[in-house]
């Protein structure tokens, strides 16, 4: 077989799955299709690493993209895995019917293909398109419960959203006049190879204005900070494996959109550099939101501020640039899509089977669901940066960058990370220990989804495989 | 020397801007509406006129959308929505009509000071259709800002996608993926708009957002 049709099938396979889902009624057999296609998505996924590097006008496969895309399409297994046994809960309770998961199953495949057509686009219209898509499916998932709240969530997403999309649009429409000049009308105009190629000939000034919406636009779906007000609803109101799959892969996929226009950026000598504006744009969410994080009520919400602070510190690493600090943004977000959707699986089951979200009536997790309980322990002192789980070395390495070079800068990183260090380490240990309140109850939960997730976490905190270093160096290399 | 082609193309992108400022201070949803068409109708003349001017015939499909589903079709289901909810003679607060026409007119003068200053290079039509479409994308914004009503976002929303159309329709030879993806992207939305409409309608009995906020997740 021509292992390059994995190129066409990692997105076919969602787009066909989402046709068939859509037809097929029962839940039990759509959910097992739903695994299926997940799964063979993350096979083709897989398979990228063995055929060579890919250009064309619509296409684009490089060392960076095949990052994103495998952690894209693992996580989306796992979460299916998960979603699998969660639903069955909610038609227990009566929250979600038949017919609505034919609609959740077929929705999340559109997603998927979204996610992943927008991650190989090579042209920027394509992925621009393609980022519309995922995010159009993912407000519907979010106002799949139909009460207030979700509704309320899902509008405030659309929202917000359409205007991040409106941005968004109109600084490719800008990128495109500034190529049209050099590159001449028509399609090689927005094919984005071309344009890094020849990018040192644009006229700086209108690639500034375009980079500014682009960064609006985008890191509204990023989740950075004056721009982050659906984050934290969305992910509180949706069923919880779309928050899952929001807070590990859609802001990636923002922020990759991000990363290839800042690349757009650096090779144009004469204009702005990128840099100083991500790194104040990911300083600031990474304060606000460690502040933020004290003051939640609700558990999923909490997790949810706790995204936009990981955002913060990834774009702010990023937005640093330089070969370590590139690594270490990498590290930390494939880190941070790990822990922070093993969490959700964790609360999605805790929620289920406490019967709320609050905070204030979840205690003592570990008493009343040890295994449940001991999950969410690890996964919380994982996404706080703990010795020796992976996110504190990519966190260590994120502080140490910044403190070889720009030593003041590290000193806000720092007080943000032991801000939401703190409140975070404060709501665990009400939730986790102590006396158990509200109800014991056993719950049907699968435990392999965010048991592999922390395996994974812990074993990069303890061992990163040097082929995996290599690699993640050579892209540090590409990002500048 | 004169060129009809350029003054007729600047008149048309200048009217959207006039018309987006119009929509401002519209307080009832009807005449909303209807300016919204008026809205729709200049985008599709515009469109029709760079495809002409440019040569570019696919660009008539894009105006034949913005005609038929903008200018005529989404403003009848918008009327009967209103009308069925009975909200048509409801008079919408609108922050302040003064305020908001100077915030609209500064926010007029930003685009054109911006888009102005950036693109020297560019053809004169190519730069002030960009300087016109940023100020309509603009408005639309204030617009979304300035309406508690979810119908006057929706409509809000519109006008800033159709500042968007004029950007890519006037960026010469830009291809026909993106107006294309345009189109559908607005059905989608409409689609999606619709969808939370009726769902707002069956479980508020009102589509006012501020009684949405009430319902806000973060509750003591």
């Amino acid at each position: 077989m021509n292992l390059s049709v994995s190129l066409i099938l990692i997105f076919a396979i969602p787009a066909g799955a989402a046709a068939v889902l859509a037809l097929v009624p029962g839940y039990r057999l759509s959910s097992r299709i739903n695994m299926f296609a997940s799964l063979m998505t993350l096979a083709a996924g897989v398979s990228l690493f063995f055929i060579p590097a890919h250009t064309d006008n619509y296409l684009l496969l490089d060392d960076l993209n095949i990052v994103f895309i495998v952690l894209n399409s693992f996580v989306g297994f796992t979460t299916s895995v998960f979603s699998a046994s969660y639903i069955t809960h909610e038609l227990d309770t009566g929250r979600l019917t038949p017919a609505y998961l034919r609609f959740y199953h077929a929705m999340y495949q559109v997603m998927m293909f979204g996610m992943n057509l927008a991650l190989i686009a090579n042209n920027i219209g394509l992925m621009w398109v393609a980022i519309e898509l995922a995010t159009l499916a993912t407000i519907l998932m979010v106002g799949i419960y139909r009460t207030h709240e979700a509704l309320e969530a899902a509008w405030k997403y659309f929202i917000l959203g359409s205007v991040g999309i409106g941005f968004a649009l109109f600084g490719t429409i800008l990128v495109y006049m500034a190529a049209q000049p050099v590159v001449g009308e028509g399609l090689p105009a927005m094919v984005w190879s071309v344009l890094v190629a020849r990018a040192g000939d644009f006229d700086p000034a209108l690639l500034n204005i375009a980079f500014i919406f682009l960064l609006l636009g985008y890191g509204t779906k990023v989740g950075l900070a004056p721009l982050h007000a659906w984050l934290p609803d969305a992910h509180a109101e949706g069923p919880t494996p779309i928050s899952a799959v929001l807070s590990g892969l859609l802001l990636n996929v923002a922020l990759y959109a991000v990363l290839r226009f800042k690349m757009l950026l650096a090779a144009n000598t004469g204009a702005l550099a990128p840099g100083p504006l991500m790194m104040a744009m990911g300083l600031l969410s990474l304060i606000f939101a460690a502040f933020m994080l004290y003051r939640r009520r609700d558990i999923k919400r909490m997790f949810a501020y706790s995204s936009i602070e990981h955002m913060g510190i990834i774009v702010f690493a990023f937005g640093f640039g330089g070969p370590l600090a590139n690594f270490a943004g990498l590290l930390q977000m494939t880190m941070h899509s790990l822990a922070k959707s093993a969490i959700f699986f964790a609360v999605g089951h805790i929620a289920q089977a406490k019967g709320t979200q609050r905070i204030a009536e979840i205690r003592g997790l570990t008493a009343s669901h040890p295994v449940l309980g001991w999950a969410l322990v690890l996964g919380v002192v994982a996404i706080a940066g703990m010795p020796p789980l992976g996110v504190f070395m990519s966190e260590f390495l994120v502080v140490s960058s910044t403190f070889a070079r720009e030593s003041w800068l590290a000193i806000p990183l720092v007080f943000g990370l032991l801000v939401a260090f703190g409140a975070l380490m404060l709501r665990l240990n009400g939730l986790a220990f102590g006396e158990a309140a509200g109800s014991t109850a056993k719950v049907k939960a699968s435990y392999l989804p965010m048991f592999g997730h922390l395996a994974l976490v812990l074993a990069a905190g303890v061992y990163l495989p040097p082929a995996l270093v290599l690699w993640f160096q050579h892209v540090a290399g590409m990002l500048g | 020397m004169p060129d009809l082609g350029f003054d007729i193309a600047h008149m048309l992108a200048g009217s959207l801007v006039l018309v987006s400022l119009m929509m401002l201070y519209q307080d009832r949803l009807p005449a909303l509406i209807n300016v919204f068409a008026v809205h729709a109708m200049l985008l599709a003349g515009s469109v029709a006129w760079q495809a002409y001017v440019q040569d570019e015939p696919q660009l008539y499909i894009t105006s034949a959308i913005a005609l038929g589903f903008k200018g005529v079709m989404i403003p009848m289901a918008l009327r009967r929505i209103i009308f069925r909810l009975g909200i048509h003679r409801e008079i919408e607060p609108v922050v302040s009509t003064g305020l908001t026409m100077l915030a609209g007119m500064a926010l007029v003068a930003l685009a054109m000071v911006v888009m102005l200053r950036a693109t020297p290079e560019a053809t004169p039509l190519a730069r002030e259709d960009l300087a016109f479409a940023l100020s309509v994308l603009l408005l639309g914004l204030l617009m979304m800002v300035s309406r508690r009503n979810a119908v006057g976002q929706v409509v809000g929303f519109m006008s800033l996608e159709n500042g968007l159309i004029l950007a890519a329709t006037g960026a010469r030879g830009m291809p026909l993926v993106v107006e294309i993806s345009v189109a559908f992207s607005i059905l989608i939305a409409f689609i999606v708009i619709g969808i939370f409409l009726f769902r707002i309608r069956e479980r508020f009995d009102t589509v006012d957002v501020q009684v949405l906020d009430q319902f806000r997740g973060e509750r003591p």
